[in-house]
């Protein structure tokens, strides 16, 4: 199995409602090609670095898919670069480090504060009674 | 009377001009892949001006300097980083 992983950006003045049927529309043709989808990452809205067809954002997706064969690929990119609402993509294949970096970053095991947040949940810190200080009633002596 | 190194050593720090061993912090970490996506990341790289950095600079290895450049790259194209800035840092 090959895994893939496409990125794509959706152009940021179509409604909520379009975007998202943008990227099913090409999540249908992913698994009408036969493939598998592992993941689908919304990044959703971001600054771009730099104007793209005059657009300062863009919402950013990112489908991870497995497939055996892969000859509609060619198609499948023809198919994205002919597609008004994207702005950009990127099809990259992923090793076997590239799998499992995305398989530990979707289970939160990358990331030194979410690791911190793993060992404090696990091993709460304890908790000591401080003894309230006595109050001496100097004037009293 | 000039003062020699020994005598400056033991006025202050001793550890001045001792230079870090520099490494690749993916060899020494076991990284093996880099995200194009993690923009953070990738910062690390780059001087103010959004050029890569070179490896006598960074102190990566080659194999991983060329990752990290294609990498780069990548994330330039899909409008992460930007290809020519001012004061990106």
């Amino acid at each position: 199995m090959r895994h893939y992983e496409v990125t794509f950006i959706v152009d940021p003045v179509l409604s909520g409602d379009e975007v998202k049927s943008t990227a099913e529309q090409i999540q249908r043709e992913i698994t009408a090609a036969g493939a598998t989808i592992v993941a689908v990452d919304e990044i959703g809205l971001r600054q771009l670095a730099y104007q793209i067809n005059r657009r300062s954002s863009g919402v950013y997706y990112c489908i991870e898919f497995a497939c055996l064969s892969s000859e509609w690929l060619i198609k499948f990119e023809l198919g994205l670069k002919r597609n008004d609402r994207l702005l950009r993509f990127l099809t990259v294949k992923l090793d076997k480090y590239g799998i499992k970096y995305n398989d530990d970053k979707r289970n939160g095991l990358i990331g030194k504060k979410k690791r911190e947040a793993a060992a404090a949940a696990a091993a709460p810190p304890p908790v000591q009674e401080v003894p309230a200080p006595q109050v001496v009633d100097l004037d009293a002596v | 009377m000039a003062a020699s190194r020994e005598d400056v050593k033991f006025l202050s720090n001793p550890k001045i001009g001792l230079r870090h061993k520099k490494y690749c912090r993916f060899k020494k970490f076991g990284i093996k892949h880099i995200d194009y996506k993690d923009s953070d990341f990738l910062l690390q790289f780059i001087n103010e001006q959004g050029k890569l950095l070179p490896r006598r600079i960074t102190g990566n290895s080659l194999k991983y300097q060329r990752r990290v450049s294609s990498a780069v790259k990548r994330a330039r194209h899909l409008g992460m980083l930007p290809f020519v800035a001012d004061l990106m840092k």
